[in-house]
């Protein structure tokens, strides 16, 4: 039979955590990073350790590279600098298209980089912290972008952290459009894919009309539906697809066009 | 378990916690990410009171879903379920055998993810799952079973090499020593 000690720890165990689940959101939330601040000499430990080698692997860099890195960076730079001006001019082009339109003026998007430090231990979530915060004004449901494309959003936010909910994540559902040259577009919705568990680059894309034309390759961009995330961000392309809820909808796999394993950067984007 | 040994499963536990979601080698090489805590939690529950079990089940849980996406407190119920259940049994456990900790730790390791998905699941979350998972679910419980040899060899050798070591009383008395004569 159960002992005392037994029953008593079982208790105090089962209690504490029916009263943990039973906070809402924002507490919960707020005691998560509050809680998490104990890691913070783990955090300057790792940021540290990540200077020291990076330092380390500069010192034993031979110069001739270096030069050579030097020289191709102000190619790219150059041609960043052509790209920059030319699109200055189409953006003030559009800008007078827009105001003689009476359509409503773009803004510029303000974006602010930050480091990715941890990464989602369980397997059912895909997520990462990175680095920037309130501090830094960052909000929840920003859109995080890499330069590849939208990687996912802010779900929580503290003083100087924030947890981001990658694309393919059951918390992050996108309105997307995929672009189909001829038409207007096709909307969907970005969801989680079960098929590819092991693969977080690919993602479902699901709601689509079956009497539209999804085809492989298409680029699938942000819509700007549901207010989250501004229209036009790349997303990836159309690998496959197949018809579900007999014929009603179809349902295609997209691979990202960011690379969600690997991610060491990110930019969120600020309103 | 004397201070010192708790003291080190609690630092194991924070270092492990952190390891887990600093490091992307073993998701890099495998695809998934392992749990170190529930092999932890049978070192535990093999050399430790019930006291003890519920804090370090309680504190490695909360440590866990302060770094995940997981709701606060949903992995200690599994972890302390985990220890209870070899706690319960330790009597027919052959502790010092290393195929014995091996398989505890993967009992560990398969069981304690299980359940939080099973209490994700009843909680209202949606956990991404699919056929891939149990792949997933077989790397963590390989590799949970690896680590938990390791964690008792660790933690013994820590308690021999800094913890005070009662000398063994020896049966000889001078009071009873017979001393024979020349015949």
């Amino acid at each position: 039979m159960l002992k005392r000690p037994h029953f008593i720890a079982l208790s105090i165990v089962l209690l504490l955590v029916l009263v943990l689940l039973s906070l809402p959101t924002q507490t919960a939330t707020q005691l998560k990073l509050a809680l998490s601040s104990l890691f913070l000499p783990l955090f300057g430990l790792a940021g540290s350790y990540q200077t020291l080698t990076e330092q380390a692997g500069n010192t034993i860099v031979p110069r001739r590279a270096l030069l050579t890195e030097i020289e191709q960076l102000k190619r790219d730079n150059e041609r960043l600098r052509l790209d920059a001006m030319q699109s200055a001019q189409v953006w003030n082009e559009n800008a007078q298209l827009r105001q003689a339109l009476g359509w409503q003026q773009q803004a510029a998007w303000k974006l602010k980089a930050a480091r990715v430090v941890l990464r989602e231990p369980a397997n059912w979530w895909r997520g990462l912290q990175i680095d920037v915060g309130q501090r830094d004004g960052i909000h929840t449901n920003l859109a995080v972008l890499t330069q590849e494309g939208l990687a996912g959003k802010i779900s929580q936010v503290g003083y100087a952290r924030s947890q981001v909910v990658l694309l393919g994540d059951p918390n992050c559902q996108v309105s997307v459009l995929v672009e189909d040259g001829a038409n207007k577009g096709v909307d969907g919705l970005i969801a989680s894919s079960s098929s590819s568990v092991l693969d977080p680059t690919i993602v479902d894309l699901t709601f689509i009309e079956s009497q539209k034309g999804v085809k492989a390759g298409l680029k699938v961009t942000t819509s700007g539906l549901g207010g989250v995330f501004p229209r036009g961000i790349p997303i990836g392309q159309v690998i496959d697809f197949t018809s579900v809820s007999y014929g009603l909808f179809s349902k295609a796999r997209v691979k990202l066009a960011a690379d969600l394993r690997h991610l060491e950067h990110v930019w969120v984007m600020l309103p | 378990m004397n201070y010192l040994n708790l003291i080190a499963v609690i630092v194991v536990a924070y270092l492990a916690v952190f390891a887990q979601a600093r490091q992307t080698l073993l998701r890099d090489l495998f695809g998934a990410q392992v749990d170190l805590l529930p092999s932890l939690m049978v070192y535990c529950a093999l050399n430790a009171g019930w006291g003890v079990l519920a804090g370090i089940a309680l504190l490695g849980g909360l440590w866990f879903d302060t770094l995940s996406a997981n709701p606060l407190g949903i992995t200690s119920l599994p972890l302390f379920t985990v220890a209870f259940i070899v706690h319960w049994h330790q009597d027919l456990i052959l502790r010092e055998q290393r195929y014995a900790q091996f398989v505890l730790g993967c009992f560990a390791s398969a069981l304690a993810p299980f359940l939080t998905v099973l209490l994700l699941f009843g909680a209202g979350d949606k956990p991404l799952i699919g056929w891939g998972s149990l792949w997933q679910w077989f790397v963590m419980t390989v590799i949970g079973g690896v680590f938990c040899p390791f964690f008792f060899w660790l933690f013994n050798r820590l308690n021999r090499d800094f913890a005070y070591q009662h000398l063994p009383e020896s049966t000889f008395r001078s009071d009873r020593e017979v001393k024979r004569g020349r015949f």
